[in-house]
Parts: structure tokens; sequence; C-alpha cells
């Protein structure tokens, strides 16, 4: 390489090239969307289109829709529904996930890869085919919803036996079908935080006289405590704006947040609503995460 | 295996007898038989692979004997596992708590012991004052320099007050200075403590400095176990006086053999040499080993007229306190010999240097004899 | 000290079958002569070839495919981009903003991003007269948009941990900057870059609520397909077309595990050999 090209490249053009791309193509895409739903937010429906008109004079925004967001009990109720079903989903993935991680660390280094592997493959396959494969196992003539059925009615006074369990659109479908679609996200990184982990310390503890059980609990677990935040990030989020799962195997009349923003848009044509309950939805989500960077910058200072 | 070692005795505190460990067919540890008394500083030193950890793994519990038995103050350990022994570790890694304090590591084993919260917090700061660590009882080992974590790691592996202790490469991690320090620091606590203590090492001056009793081990066999002057002045087999510190070695056979001593002819030398061990008869192959430090060199012809070689300095390298020489024979083979710079003086006044012709004397008693190596 | 224990055992298989059950028993079902998706009535390959015969299914595939290629590769070559931004490029303008950028759409819920694109695709439209229509343009544009912040963070990540002196050691043999860049970090952090582009690849290939934002009429993803036909229930077609899918998913990750394990071996081997070479 010479002439013009190589000298404009060694100099400042080919930094400003690589920074100035992704910076463009991410405000232009992605910021710019995001202040139109915040700005969005503030207007009022009109029947023109697109359906939204600001106000003719000062202060030309209104508030409205958020007066209606804090007072109309759908929308707290779909708040509550979502907080209650996402932190249910990633409990009960944390209860799962846990001993599979610990699991795998424990398995020899071939048998590691392969239980990976095994817990990632589904991961790749179709999201939407996930869920439609517990669509049916749940339906009332399914062999898996007669089997759960039969093994229930042999537990229960014959007076409550019943002839198939209602599974589909109820809220644990939901929470069942995130359970099992966001399980690799709990699993990963707590394998990567028990992998790192120190055998000597768990023998030490134990040369100090602590039984397994003790180990884990003195040991183990406290230093776990990264990985256990980071897949219950992971699973949390996606879980609260989820909008897939409670659409197909969820209950109408318990909706999540991802399906009333969707219904505000398509059916109701309240652009501003949904802009609204967008926002509320992202302040839901950035809050925790930012308490949780600002503990773990707080315990990156003291550790330096 | 039978130097300087007799029978078990009931003194023995502990007790191995004939323990070997196999990883598939690899044996770690081949029929070790070993006793050590209460209160000794043993040291267990070998190259890295011959079985030394594990041999420490087995006594600590973490790892079990594949064939043999394990005694410890009488007590036979099969079965018991590394939480009911009164054994206690430290590790090579030190292996910290990294998230509890100086104070909780030190005090997490008495969480098991039958003691009042007093009585633990008293131990505790018995423990740390030990190892002069009072004023960081608050830290967390990451606060704390690579000294300090290893008297942590100390003070937590004798808090419980074991019978005995294992110390997995106590110094390994720490810098020249620090480690001399911290030997006769060691030995200090157990002096004090009079606790048993088993120290795996691959440096044999830390084995040297640290321990009263040496055993040395290779491909899972213990090879001499002794004294330290025992193994470095009468290593029993090639293999140890190679291996603790340096030797010059030549091929040898045994050309007379009386009451005078022993004289062998070395190809390599060129000379015969006259050497005041015995046991061996004319016409024996032998190996011939010098430690540098026994040869004597000058300039001058000796009036000794045997046992002197001549030869010329090929080449020299001064470290100081002594001068390690590179000399060659005639017969083209090269000896190391070593010569202390007992006088303040400047280079040109040195035993000798470069091309200087120079007299060897290998004094009969410095001279050791090896048959050939089973 | 590996222990062996029987609960962590059993908690695994469970984790495993509640993982495998649902898709075994819908493969399975792709096998039933029944109508009823559920209900065996018999063994029946009959829904492949209605399948394969279906010109929707086909399509859609074809249009999915063509977005994933083209919304991957873009979002490569951005998301590299802005990854060696990030972490080679110590100062510059707004460098907090950019790198908050890049972390939000990983958290952002895909219903609002949908309707955010939705909502500038529009304004555009009113302010600019572009898109006029909305379709493979507008769906490959979000797609790029989410998928490239994942490229960075991977490229992010292994140019962190990269050894900055094999950079330093070729400027210091004479590379200009871009040279260094072109000759040095770049092959290195290939395979970075290469799992980038699958990873964006597979979230284009998967996503159904951003594009069903962001598509118009007469371009149907295939995931757009199936959730159109999910949403009507069980078909046995779907559960053919299912299988289909793992089983593509299944060869490729397993021939990929091939490759790393047998480049694994090898570098072990040869670390060996240098070291025994050495002795």
């Amino acid at each position: 390489m010479s002439g013009s090209a190589a000298g404009w490249f060694n100099r400042r053009g080919w930094r400003d090239l690589i920074i100035g791309s992704p910076y463009l193509w991410l405000v232009l895409f992605f910021l710019l969307p995001f202040v139109i739903v915040i700005v969005m937010s503030f207007a009022k429906t009109a029947t023109q289109s697109p359906p939204f008109a600001f106000l003719p004079d000062w202060p030309f925004i209104r508030f409205e829709t958020y007066h209606r967001l804090f007072t109309s009990s759908l929308y707290i109720r779909a708040g509550i529904i979502s907080v209650y079903n996402a932190a249910v989903a990633t409990l009960l993935c944390l209860l799962l996930g846990y001993p599979m991680a610990l699991a795998i660390t424990r398995a020899g280094k071939s048998l590691q890869r392969l239980l990976i592997m095994l817990v990632v493959l589904p991961f790749w396959t179709s999201f939407l085919l996930r869920v439609y494969a517990w669509i049916g196992l749940m339906g009332k003539n399914s062999w898996f919803n007669k089997a759960i059925t039969a093994a229930y009615n042999t537990f229960v006074p014959a007076a409550w036996e019943l002839p198939g369990i209602q599974m589909m659109n109820t809220n644990f479908a939901v929470v069942l079908v995130m359970v099992y679609s966001y399980l690799p996200f709990m699993v990963l990184p707590l394998y990567a935080n028990l992998e790192k982990l120190d055998g000597t310390l768990n023998e030490a503890a134990m040369d100090l006289g602590s039984r397994r059980w003790e180990v884990f609990r003195d040991i183990t677990l406290p230093l776990s405590i990264p990985g256990i935040i980071a897949g219950g990030l992971l699973v949390f989020i996606p879980a609260m704006g989820e909008l897939i799962i409670p659409s197909l195997v969820g209950n109408a009349g318990d909706p999540m947040i991802g399906r009333v923003i969707q219904q505000e848009f398509g059916q109701n044509r309240d652009w501003p609503m949904a802009s609204a309950v967008a926002v509320a939805l992202l302040f839901m989500l950035v809050v925790p995460l930012m308490l949780y960077n600002h503990f773990e910058a707080k315990a990156q200072a003291g550790a330096h | 295996m039978t130097a300087g070692e007799s029978a078990p005795q009931q003194s023995d505190f502990i007790h191995i007898e004939g323990v070997t460990k196999s990883f598939g067919s690899f044996k770690a540890v081949d029929n070790v038989t070993l006793s050590i008394s209460k209160g000794e500083l043993f040291a267990l030193l070998g190259g890295s692979g011959c079985g030394k950890t594990t041999l420490l793994r087995m006594l600590a519990g973490f790892e079990t004997p594949t064939a043999g038995r394990i005694f410890i103050d009488g007590q036979d350990m099969a079965g018991v596992p590394a939480y009911e022994r009164p054994v206690n570790m430290m590790f090579q890694s030190y292996a910290l708590f990294p998230h509890m304090t100086v104070a909780k590591n030190v005090g997490y084993g008495l969480k098991h012991e039958d003691m009042t919260q007093v009585q633990r917090e008293d131990r505790v700061r018995e423990m740390l004052n030990l190892v002069q660590l009072s004023h960081l009882a608050d830290r967390k080992p990451h606060q704390l320099s690579g000294g300090q974590r290893q008297r942590v790691a100390l003070a937590r592996s004798l808090a419980k007050l074991p019978k005995l202790l294992l110390l997995d490469e106590p110094l390994g991690a720490l810098d020249k200075k620090l480690r001399e320090h911290t030997q006769f620091e060691i030995a200090n606590i157990q002096y004090k403590l009079g606790i048993t203590f088993v120290v795996v090492t691959h440096d044999q001056e830390e084995a040297m400095t640290l321990a009263s009793r040496i055993a040395v081990m290779d491909k899972g066999v213990i090879r001499q176990i002794g004294s330290p002057s025992d193994i470095y002045e009468h290593p029993n087999s090639r293999f140890v006086a190679d291996f603790i510190g340096s030797a010059n070695m030549v091929e040898a056979e045994v050309t007379k053999a009386d009451g005078a001593g022993t004289e062998v002819l070395s190809p390599s030398l060129g000379h015969p040499i006259l050497v005041a061990s015995s046991g061996y008869t004319k016409g024996d192959k032998v190996t011939l080993a010098f430690r540098p430090e026994k040869v004597s060199i000058s300039r001058k012809k000796p009036a000794a007229a045997k046992n002197v070689l001549k030869g010329t300095v090929q080449d020299f390298g001064y470290f100081g306190k002594d001068s390690l020489y590179r000399i060659k024979l005639p017969t083209g083979h090269v000896l190391s010999v070593n010569a202390v710079n007992a006088e303040r003086a400047a280079a040109e006044q040195a035993v000798a240097t470069w091309e200087d012709e120079v007299y060897l004397t290998i004094a009969p008693a410095a001279a050791m004899l090896f048959g050939a190596e089973t | 000290m590996k222990q062996r224990s029987t609960f962590l055992f059993s908690v695994m298989a469970f984790g495993l079958a509640f993982l495998y059950v649902p898709i075994l028993s819908m493969m399975f079902f792709s096998f039933n002569r029944s109508r009823l998706a559920t209900v065996w009535g018999g063994f029946s390959t009959q829904w492949y070839g209605k399948l394969f015969s279906n010109s929707q299914v086909i399509d859609a595939a074809l249009l999915s495919l063509r977005i994933a290629l083209l919304s991957a590769t873009l979002a490569t070559i951005l998301g590299t981009m802005a990854g060696l931004a990030l972490a080679r490029f110590r100062r510059f303008r707004g460098r907090a903003l950019l790198s908050g950028l890049v972390t939000a759409p990983l958290i952002m819920p895909e219903v609002i991003t949908g309707i955010s694109s939705l909502l500038l695709f529009i304004m555009m439209a009113e302010w600019l007269g572009w898109p006029g229509q909305r379709g493979f343009t507008t769906i490959t544009i979000a797609h790029i948009t989410f998928s490239m912040t994942y490229v960075t963070v991977i490229v992010q990540s292994r140019l962190t941990a990269m050894d900055l002196s094999i950079e330093e050691a070729a400027m210091d043999l004479g590379s200009r900057p871009w040279q260094v860049l072109r000759d040095v970090t770049l092959p290195i952090i290939s395979p970075a870059i290469l799992s980038g582009w699958l990873l964006a690849f597979t979230i284009s290939l998967d996503d159904v609520v951003i594009t069903s934002f962001t598509t118009g009429p007469g371009y149907t993803t295939l995931p757009m397909l199936i959730w159109s036909k999910v949403k009507l229930g069980v078909t046995p077609d779907i559960n053919a077309l299912a299988t289909v899918i793992v089983v593509v998913v299944a060869i490729g990750v397993a021939i990929s595990a091939v490759i790393l394990t047998r480049a694994d071996k090898r570098r072990e081997r040869d670390i060996q050999m240098a070291i025994a070479a050495n002795k």
C-alpha cells in the first residue's frame, strides 16, 4: 500500500472509520428510536395516521398516560404478574440449574464437554419450537398430561380426582416454559463460576474439620454468589419482558407486561400508552441492574 | 531403604507400612515404609512426580492408599475421613478462604471443636500472635502480601493444635530473602509447640535447613532416610549423591583393595585414586564421586604425591563468596571444582584464571564409591 | 478430589430429561399418521412429504436465510469495529455513550426494541418518504442493530484477554497501526469473530418478536410462519419441521464439537512434544 490511501489510513481516517460506523449505526437505529418512544409516551392518541398528536400549546406534552399507568389496575396487575412470574422462574432455574452446574464441574473433562453441549443444544434450536414442544405436552390429550393426571389422582382422595389437569393457558404454564427456555442461561454462568473455584479450598475446609455439606455452605456457596447473580439476571431480564411465551401458553386474564405493550400498540392503537408501558418496563429492569453495578463496583473497589 | 532406619518402635508416632498408591497403571507411591517420631521435623524431598505430595495427601486423608496401612499415634487411619483426622495441612497455594477475614480463616477449624466462643477468640488471638499478624486480623486475604498469607495459612493449620502438621512446599511461593527468614520462623514455631511436622519440598536447601531428618524420594520409592549431613556426606547411591548438591562422577574399576583403602582407576581421570572406603574387591565396576568443594585447587604442585590430578582452567565463574572452576584434564574430561574466596583479592590475584595450569587434590576420605545402580 | 454425589447425579439426570423429553416427544409425533398431533395413530412419514412440498414453508425458510446471512455479516463487521474501538482506543469523545449503546440492546426487551424500531421506520416514512414499504430492508436493519452488540461483546472480551505485547511487537518491527490490525490483531481474534457471526446468524434466524414489528406485507420469515401456525394449535407438519430443524442443529453442533475437540487435542499433543523435545 502506498500513496494517498495509505497516508489517509495511517492518519486518523481508519480510526475514525472504526469508531464512527458502529457509533452512527447505533445512534440512528437504537438510540433515536428509543428517544421516539420516550417522546411518544408524552403524546396523546388521535384519530389520524399515525395515531398520535401533541398538545397544540405549551408545554406540548402531557402526563395523562403516566397518570393512567399508575392508577389503572390493568397495568399495575400486569407489572406484578410479570415480576412474580419472572422471579419464580428465576428461582426455579436456580434450584435446578445450580446442582446441574455443580454436577458438571464434578464430571471428568470429556464428560464435562458433553454435558455442556447437551445443556446448550436446545438453545441453538428454535425458541418458538421449544415453546411449541410444551404446548404439545400440556394439552389435555397428550401422554404427558395424562401421566401427570394419573399420578395426581393416585395421591389425592377420590373427591378431588380430575379428568385432566388444566395446564395450558395458566400462569403455571408460563413459568414452566420460561424455566425450560432460560435454564441454559442459568447453568452456563454458574458453571463458569464454579469451575474457576479453587478445589484446594474445599480440601482445606475439610482438613479443618468440615463435612461435605458444611464445605458447601461455608465455601462453595458464598464464593459462587457472583455466578448466581449473573445467572439470575440473565434469566430474570428476558423473563420480565417475555412476549411469546405468555401469548402462546398464558392466560389472557393474567397478562404480562410484554403482552400489554403489544395489545396497546396493536388492537387499541394507543401508541402513547404502549410507549409509556415500555418505558416503565425498562425502568423495572434498569433499577436492579444499576443497584447490582453499584454494589459490584463497591466490591471491586474494596478488593483492590 | 536401610540406611538410618530401624524396625518400627513403640515411640513411632507415625508409622507408614507398605503403602502403595496407584493411579491406573502408574504407581505414584510404591511400597513405602516409614516411621516418624513425635516432635520431629521431617522432610520428604524429591523432584516433581516423585510421589512425595501423594504420600502427604494420604496422611491428610485426601487420597486412600491402594495397599498398606498408615498409623498416626497408634490409630489406624484406614476409613478415617480427612475431617476427622488429628492432622492439619498447610497447602502449597495456602488455600486461604478469599471471602473470610484473617481472623475468620484462622478460626474456621475451631467451629468444630468443643470450645466456648471466648476460648475460640483467645485461640485465634494466640495464633495470630504466634505468627505476628495480630494487627491484620480484619484484613481479607487479597489485602495481604505473599509472606503474610503464608503466615495466615500456617496459623490456620496450627489453630486446632493438631497432632501432626503437614506442610506442602511451605516456602515455595516466597522470594529468596523471605524464605531464609521464614525457614527459621517455622523451625522456631515447631520447637515452641512441639507438634510433629512433615514438610514436602523439592528444594534441598529448604529440607536441609528445616528438617531434623530427610527422606529422599524418587519414582514413588524412598531412596535414603537420614539426617541432613548423613544424606549429604554419606549418600547411599549415585542418585542421592547427584540429587543432593552436585558431584563429579566418573566410571572406574577397582584395581587394589586392602587395609589401606581401595584404589580405583578411571579412564576419565587417567590416574589411580585412593579411596578411604571398603567393601569392594578388585575388578569391581564402580562409580567414583566427589563433591566440587571437597577438591583443593592450587597453582603450585602439592607435596602429597597421591590423588593429585593436573589440568587447565577451561572456564570459571565468580559468585562472590566462592568461585566455580571447570578444569580440563589431559584425558579431555572436565571436572567442577569450588574454591572459597577467603581473601579479599583483585581478580588477577584469584586462585587461577583461564588457561592456567592447576593441580587438584582429592582427599581419600572425600571420595565416594557406588556400585552398579539397582 | 472429585466426589461422587447421588444427589447431584439425579438432579443432572432430571435436568437433562426436562430439557429433552419435550423435544423427543415432538420428534416422535412427527411420524404420527393421525392428524391429531398428540394421539398416536401409527407410523408415517407423510408430514415430511407435505412439508417439503409446501412452497409457503420453503419460501419462508429462504427469506429467513437471506436475512440471516446478510444481517449476520453486516452485524459482524459493525460489531467487530465497535469491539475494536472499545478495547483498543482508550480515549475518544463519547466513549461512555458507545459502551452504553452496545450493552443496552442486550438487556432491552424485544418488545420494546420491536416497537421502537417500528416507530422509527414510520417516522422516517413520514418525514423522509423512506422506507415506503416495510419488508426485507427494515427487518435486516433491525436484526443488525440488536445482533451486532452480541458480536461486540464477544470480540471485546477476546481483545481484552489478548496479550497487548504481540501488537506492540508488530509495531516495534515497523508495522503501521492498520497493518498491525490486518496482519496481527484480526487473524488472532478471527475465532471470536466467527463465533460472533454464528451467534448473530442464529439470533436472526430465530427472531419472531422484532421481525413481527418491522415486517411488511408479503414478507413472512420462517419463525413468523411457525408463530402463525402455532397460534392455531399443534399440528403434525410443525412437528416434522421441528424435527428437521433439531436434527440439522444437532449435526452442526456435533461437527463443531468434534472439530474443537480435535484442535484441542492436537494443541495439547504439540505442547507435550515441545516439552519432551526440550528435555
